[in-house]
C-alpha cells in the first residue's frame, strides 16, 4: 500500500515547514528508520527518518518551500505500484487527531497546487532560490510579469502573494528596479533577502511578545568591583578547572538566585491565571549571523558558577553550530539578553513569550558615583534594564527583584 | 431637470420623436387603447390617433413582419414587445429579415426599426417569463442592442435608437418602469456605442448594465466602507460595444468582475471578458471574473429567484477574490 508521508510536527511551536535537502530521490528505495529529508522548522535544521518502508514513488514538496503540517511531501510504497493521489490525501486527513492542547483540528493535507520537480541526483539542493535553479513555472499574474521586465527584476526570485503564491502587482510594488538606466548616480541594488523559518519565528514571537505583553521597563546600575574581582579570582584557575567564568554567567548565576526570592517574577501570564514556575531555567539570547536564538540553562539556581559558565558556552558552541536540540529551547522562565561586549550601556529589550520578563544587560563602564558619603569615587558600573509584563508583574514587585539582584552583584556573598 | 420614472421618460422620447417626425409609429399589444401593458405609451393614442398607435393582434411573428416591411419602404416603426419572452417569437423577422436586409439588398432597404421591451427577470415570473435576450441578439450582425439602467439614459438612448438607421433591439425591465431620476428638460441625446461610468474609482472595474447597474452600486457602496473605490461602468449599448471605455478602466484598476443577468455561456459577459484578456492581457493582476445567473430554468419560488441571480452577497466576495482581500 503506497503511504503519504506529511509534514511532521518537529516541535513544540512548529507550525510550518520546509524541506532542505531531500537525502532520497524519486524511485529511490528506503528502510525504516533509514534518513528520508532535512527538514527545516522554525528552530532547527533536522534530519526525518523514515517510517515507512519501500521505493520513494513521488516527490511532492520542492526544498526551500515553506509548507504547513500535515502538508504532503511525499508518496511511499512498492516500486511501479500505481496510487491515487487524493484517496492518500483524504486518507491521512482522517488520521489527523485534534491538537490536544488547543483542541483545534490542524490543517489537513490538501493536494500541491504544482507537482515540483524530483529531487536532483546529488544529495545536494541548490543552495539558491530552488524556482530559479530548477526553472520551476512561476506563477505571477501578466501585469506582475509586465511590471517585472519593466524593472528589470527576475520574477522567479519574488515571494507571490497570490493564491498558490501567486506573484501580484502588489509583491513587485515595494521591490525597486534592478534595472540599469541612464543615471547620474551610481545606485546600488536592492536585495530581497527570503526569509528563513528563524527569521519568520523571531518577527512572529516578538511581534507576539510585544503586541500582547503591555511591557514597561525599570532600570538600575550596579557597582560591579566586587563581581569583577571575584571572576578574576575564577579565572586565575581557569587552567585547572578548564572553565573561563564571563560577566554574564556572573549576572545569570545572580539572576537565578534572585529569582528564588522572588518567586513571582519566574511567572508567566496564561489568559485565566498566572503560573508561578517551580523551577528556574534561564534563557540567554545568542546572536548568530541568521538571526537569534534562546537557548536555556536549566534549574539554573542549583547550579554553581562553574557549571554555569561551562553549560552557557556549550549551548552557545551548539546555537553556533545550528546542533541546538528542542529541549534545549524548552522551557525558559526569563531570559537575558546582554549587549555589552559591544560597548551598549543600556538598552530595552522585548519580552520572549510566555514569559513575564526579560533582561537587557549593558556594559560594565567606569563611571563617576557619588556615594553615600557624597564623595565621587570611580566605580565600574553595568545597567540592567528590565522589560515586565504588566500582567504579571507591577513595579514594586520588579523594583524589588532588581534591589535583590543589585544587592548580589554588588555583593556575591549575599547570594549565599 | 424633472424627475420622471422611467416608463415616463420612454413614453417621452417616443412622443417627441413622433412629434418631430410624421414617420415614427408605435404599434404592438395593448400599446393604444389600453395606454401599454406598462403604460409607457400612456396618452399616445389620444395625441396621435390610431393611425399612428396601433394595437396589434396576438401575435409577434406577424407584427414584426409588418413593421419590418413598414421600415423598408421608408417609415420608422416602433414594434413594443410585451416583454422580450413574447418577442422570441418574432426572432425570424429580427434575425432573418430586419438584420438581414440591407446585407441581402446590397444596400438597398435601410430597416430603421426598433424592437422595444421588458426583458430578464421581474418578480416570480417563473422559468418561461424571465428571460434575458441580449445574448442571443448580440450574436447577429445587422442588429444594435442597447440597454439602460434609469430613465435620463433610457430617454436618450430610445431617441437615439428611433433615429437610428439600422434595427435597434431596446431591452427595457418592468422592475425598472417605476424607478424615478432626473431627466433633462432639453432635448436631450446619447450616442449609441458610448458607455457610461457610473461611479468612479482605481482599485476593480464592475461592468453592469441594465438593472445589474444598481446592483454594482450597491456593491460599490458597502465595498467602499473597507476603502475599497470601484469603478462601475454601464456599457449600455451591448452592440456596438464602447470596448474602449472598459480597457481604460482596466489600464486603471488593473482588475474586472462582469456582472450579468444571464447565463454565463457565450454571453455580452462572455465576450468582454475574452475582450479584455486579448487587448489588456499584461494589465490584469488577477483573472477576469464575472457573476451571471445559475445555469438553471428561473424557477418560481421567491428565494429561488434570488439565489438564480446575482446578488450583492454572491457578487461582492467575487470581488474581494480580484482584490485578493483576506
Amino acid at each position: 500500500m503506497a503511504q503519504l508521508i506529511i509534514m511532521p510536527k518537529l516541535s513544540d511551536t512548529m507550525e510550518e515547514g520546509a524541506v532542505a535537502n531531500w537525502l532520497k530521490k524519486e524511485g529511490d528505495s528506503i528502510e525504516e528508520g533509514q534518513d528520508l529529508v532535512e527538514i527545516e522548522t522554525d528552530k532547527a535544521t533536522m534530519t526525518y527518518s523514515s517510517f515507512a518502508e519501500g521505493v520513494i514513488l513521488k516527490i511532492l514538496l520542492a526544498p526551500h518551500k515553506a509548507a504547513p503540517l500535515n502538508a504532503p511531501m511525499c508518496v511511499i510504497g512498492k516500486k511501479d505500484e500505481t496510487y491515487n493521489l487524493d484517496e492518500l490525501i483524504q486518507k491521512a486527513a482522517a488520521n489527523i487527531k485534534p491538537d490536544k492542547k488547543s483542541g483545534d483540528k490542524k490543517p489537513a493535507p490538501t493536494k500541491p497546487a504544482v507537482s515540483p520537480p524530483a529531487a536532483s541526483s546529488s544529495a545536494h539542493t541548490p543552495p539558491a532560490d530552488a524556482r530559479v535553479a530548477s526553472n520551476e513555472r512561476v506563477k505571477a499574474s501578466p501585469l506582475a510579469k509586465k511590471m517585472a521586465a519593466d524593472k528589470g527584476i527576475n520574477i522567479a526570485t519574488i515571494s507571490g502573494s497570490g493564491p498558490s503564491g501567486r506573484v501580484i502587482a502588489k509583491d513587485l510594488e515595494t521591490v525597486s528596479s534592478g534595472a540599469s538606466g541612464p543615471r547620474a548616480v551610481r545606485s546600488g541594488e536592492d536585495r530581497v533577502i527570503a526569509n528563513t523559518m528563524m527569521r519568520k519565528t523571531i518577527a512572529k514571537r516578538l511581534l507576539a511578545g510585544k503586541n500582547e505583553a503591555p511591557h514597561f521597563y525599570l532600570t538600575v546600575s550596579a557597582d560591579m568591583s566586587r563581581m569583577n574581582d571575584w571572576r578574576v579570582r575564577l579565572n586565575k584557575e581557569a587552567d585547572k578547572t578548564g572553565v573561563k567564568v564571563s560577566v554574564n554567567d556572573l549576572v545569570t548565576l545572580s539572576v537565578a538566585k534572585a529569582l528564588v526570592k522572588h518567586r513571582e517574577i519566574n511567572a508567566s501570564w496564561q489568559g485565566d491565571s498566572i503560573l508561578e514556575y517551580g523551577n528556574v531555567h534561564v534563557a540567554m539570547a545568542v546572536a548568530l549571523p541568521t538571526g537569534l536564538v534562546t537557548p536555556v540553562i536549566r534549574f539554573t539556581d542549583q547550579l554553581n558558577i562553574r557549571e554555569i559558565a561551562k553549560q552557557s558556552k556549550e549551548l552557545a558552541g551548539k546555537a553556533k553550530d545550528g546542533k541546538l536540540s528542542n529541549e534545549d529551547y524548552a522551557g525558559g522562565t526569563i531570559t537575558i539578553s546582554n549587549l555589552g561586549m559591544f560597548g551598549i550601556e543600556e538598552f530595552t529589550a522585548i519580552i520572549n513569550p510566555p514569559q513575564a520578563s526579560i533582561l537587557a544587560v549593558g556594559a560594565t563602564i567606569l563611571t563617576p558615583f557619588v556615594d553615600a558619603k557624597g564623595l565621587v569615587v570611580v566605580q565600574p558600573r553595568m545597567k540592567i534594564t528590565m522589560s515586565c509584563d504588566h500582567r504579571v508583574i507591577d513595579g514594586v514587585m520588579g523594583a524589588q527583584f532588581l534591589q535583590t539582584l543589585v544587592s548580589y552583584l554588588e555583593e556575591p556573598l549575599n547570594m549565599l | 431637470m424633472s424627475i420622471l420614472t422611467y416608463r415616463e421618460a420612454l413614453g417621452r422620447a417616443m412622443t417627441e420623436e413622433m412629434v418631430r417626425d410624421p414617420k415614427v409609429f408605435l404599434m404592438g399589444e395593448e400599446v393604444a387603447q389600453y395606454n401599454g401593458a406598462y403604460k409607457v405609451s400612456k396618452g399616445m393614442l389620444d395625441r396621435f390617433g390610431p393611425e399612428r398607435v396601433i394595437d396589434s393582434p396576438i401575435s409577434e411573428g406577424g407584427f414584426a413582419g409588418l413593421g419590418v416591411g413598414a421600415a423598408m419602404v421608408g417609415l420608422r416603426p416602433i414594434i413594443e414587445m410585451m416583454t422580450w419572452n413574447f418577442g422570441i417569437q418574432a426572432f425570424d423577422q429580427i434575425i432573418n429579415h430586419a438584420a438581414k436586409m440591407l446585407y441581402m439588398s446590397s444596400g438597398q432597404f435601410n430597416v430603421p426599426i426598433v424592437f422595444r421591451g421588458p426583458n430578464g427577470a421581474a418578480h416570480m415570473l417563473a422559468a418561461q417569463h424571465s428571460q434575458t435576450i441580449e445574448g442571443m441578439l448580440t450574436q447577429v450582425p445587422g442588429l444594435k442592442v442597447v440597454t439602460s439602467c434609469n430613465p435620463a439614459d433610457g430617454y436618450g438612448l430610445l431617441k437615439s435608437s428611433i433615429r437610428d438607421n439600422n434595427p435597434v433591439i431596446f431591452l427595457e425591465s418592468e422592475m425598472m418602469y417605476a424607478m424615478k431620476g432626473e431627466v433633462p428638460d432639453d432635448e436631450h441625446l446619447i450616442p449609441l456605442g458610448v458607455g457610461s461610468i457610473k461611479r468612479a474609482g482605481q482599485h476593480v472595474t464592475l461592468i453592469a448594465w441594465a438593472k445589474m447597474v444598481s446592483r454594482a452600486m450597491d456593491c460599490a457602496e458597502q465595498l467602499a466602507a473597507e476603502g475599497v473605490e470601484c469603478e462601475v461602468i454601464d456599457p449600455r449599448c451591448l452592440r456596438p460595444l464602447d470596448e474602449e471605455m472598459i480597457f481604460n478602466s482596466v489600464r486603471k484598476t488593473h482588475r474586472i468582475v462582469i456582472i450579468e443577468e444571464a447565463y454565463q455561456a457565450a454571453s455580452v459577459g462572455s465576450y468582454i471578458a475574452e475582450q479584455v484578456q486579448r487587448f489588456c492581457f499584461d494589465e490584469l493582476d488577477a483573472p477576469v471574473m464575472r457573476v451571471a445567473n445559475e445555469f438553471v430554468p428561473m424557477p418560481y419560488a421567491e428565494s429561488l429567484e434570488h439565489l438564480v441571480m446575482p446578488e450583492v452577497e454572491r457578487i461582492i466576495p467575487v470581488i474581494k477574490q480580484v482584490l485578493y482581500m483576506r
